[in-house]
């Protein structure tokens, strides 16, 4: 038995006067309308929020069905959690119809995070080191010393991110920028400019789900979801809010939530016509291409320098503008990803349509506190 | 003027600054700061372990904006570099950098241990906190 994605249903990104919680209901109804299901067909619910409240208020707005719904917050991996719950429940018997849905709506400017929500003392926090921005910062930092990754090619990723956004009607930002504007844009945290980041944000995205029997009878173009696996942290690996990293060095949770779901799907980087990878800032786009097998490290300078990561290249990666041009509602961002490889593998990507018909498609989020999903689409 | 530490059992300043960390006895593993249990192996035979004061700059970057709180630095924001130091054969500690210029960082530089005032309290006590400052040149 398999999975597979029937509806789609996005309430745009940005910034709104709406709740996440409207948002949420927004997007479920359009993903209901492009399945042609009713909320009251629907067997079960995972939803996921960060910072704008429980999912599972919706069904007040969407109907007192009874049906099972469950809240889902996982960090930055929370989208990613409810659709790997989802399918893990069609698989496991407990519904042939669900929706997993995703929002979030946060404050301007970085995120602020708790240390005793970490597990880390007060003083981490009052002494400036529990900020997001400076581990991503730092992981790009030494990445770029060891595997000579320019500050042009930090450049070049966010200005696609600009780019493809601007053909996107669901994105944040859609005015292009250039190069050399984002160069110049000050720095935040160095070696990262200001247009190199995302920023937390607004936005809704829901799934529905169903057993592939069942798609059948639904849509004449189901999206299979060959995998989709979830990992936290092992030993050795470099995270956000580490007030110390062991001497001996390890392999982040992205590789082995990419490794996991691309052998339970039985197909390898090489088979996939485009990828969504979580791109918090330009070098996370970077090192995720290698960290998920798409290239070795240091191969990202010529992929990223040849526009061979662009849409219309060999890989065309983060084709709806990425967090980039999306900002990162937290309940939402992985989920994104997943809308927008179902958008391009049924051929409905208007003017950011990858071409040749692509066939199999990619996501990766990843995030704090060390935890990485990943799905492989297929049609 | 009295002086108080951020925290306790983080680090010591006498008879020079050290970090406080721990050593699983089963694995040998050092884990800062010191936890209860070792991350490696599982097992909860971690005991104190103090951290050589000196090593090398393993990445860094500069807080360039003021952070939210729970920060309490200084009431005028003042950029300030953060880093991780490779202590070598111990384990790689984060902390505060004393400098804020990116021509005095680049990896593998050595560091060495100090203490700094993070801020001052209401009572008028300087609140230390722990730091890494550029030694040697390039
Ligand atoms: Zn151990």
């Amino acid at each position: 038995m398999s999975v597979s994605i029937v509806g789609i249903g996005m309430h745009p990104f940005g910034r709104h006067g709406l709740t996440g919680k409207e948002q949420g209901v927004v997007a479920v109804s359009r993903a209901l309308h492009d399945a042609g299901v009713t909320w009251d067909q629907v067997q079960f619910a995972f939803g996921g929020s960060d910072a704008a409240g429980n999912p599972d208020t919706m069904v007040s707005d969407l109907g007192l069905t009874g049906l099972s719904f469950v809240n889902v917050r996982n960090g930055c991996a929370t989208g990613g959690s409810a659709i790997t719950l989802g399918v893990q429940a069609i698989l496991a018997g407990a519904g042939d119809i669900g929706v997993v849905v995703g929002y979030d709506k946060h404050p301007p400017g970085a995120f602020n995070a708790r240390p005793s929500e970490y597990s880390l003392g007060d003083w981490y926090g009052e002494s400036g080191l529990m900020l997001t921005t400076q581990f991503f910062a730092m992981k790009i930092q030494r990445y770029a010393d060891h595997h000579g990754i320019s500050a042009s090619t930090l450049a070049k990723v966010a200005e696609k991110a600009f780019a493809n956004g601007a053909l996107n009607n669901n994105a944040w930002r859609r005015s292009p920028l250039t190069e050399q504007e984002i160069l110049a844009s000050p720095m935040v945290s160095d070696p990262l400019t200001k247009y190199m980041w995302c920023s937390p944000g607004e936005g809704a995205v829901a799934l529905v789900i169903c057993r592939d029997e069942v798609a059948r009878r639904l849509t004449t173009k189901p999206i299979r979801i060959g995998a989709v696996r979830l990992r936290s942290r092992r030993f050795g690996s470099f995270e956000v809010f580490s007030p110390g990293l062991s001497a001996e060095r390890g392999v982040s949770p992205s590789v082995d939530a990419a490794r996991a779901t691309f052998e339970a799907a039985g197909v390898g980087p090489e088979d996939m016509d485009l990828a969504q990878l979580q791109d918090t800032e330009a070098g996370a786009e970077v090192m995720h291409l290698a960290e998920t097998g798409f290239c070795s490290d240091g191969d990202q300078e010529r992929l990223v320098q040849d526009g061979e990561t662009r849409i219309g290249g060999r890989l065309p990666v983060n084709t709806d503008g990425g967090c980039i041009a999306n900002g990162e509602p937290i309940g939402a961002s992985g989920l994104r990803q997943v809308y927008e490889n179902v958008l391009q593998l049924r051929g409905d990507a208007g003017p950011r349509q990858v071409p040749g018909h692509p066939r199999a498609a990619f996501t990766h989020v990843y995030g704090a506190p060390g935890i990485s999903a990943c799905t492989v689409l297929t049609r | 003027m009295t002086s108080r530490p951020i925290a306790d059992g983080v680090f010591t300043d006498a008879p020079v600054p050290r970090l406080l960390a721990g050593r699983c006895e089963a694995c040998e593993v050092v884990t800062f700061p010191r936890q209860g249990g070792c991350p490696r192996c599982t097992r909860r035979s971690v005991v104190d372990h103090w951290l050589p004061p000196a090593g090398v700059l393993w990445s860094w970057t500069i807080q360039r904006f003021a952070p939210k709180a729970p920060y309490r630095g200084p009431a005028e924001f003042v950029p300030y570099g953060v880093g991780y130091v490779e202590l070598p054969g111990e384990c790689i500690v984060e902390g505060r950098l004393t400098t804020a210029d990116p021509d005095e960082l680049w990896i593998g530089r050595p560091m060495e241990l100090t203490l700094v005032v993070n801020h001052v309290d209401g009572d008028g006590a300087d609140v230390m906190t722990y730091a890494f400052a550029p030694s040697g040149t390039r």
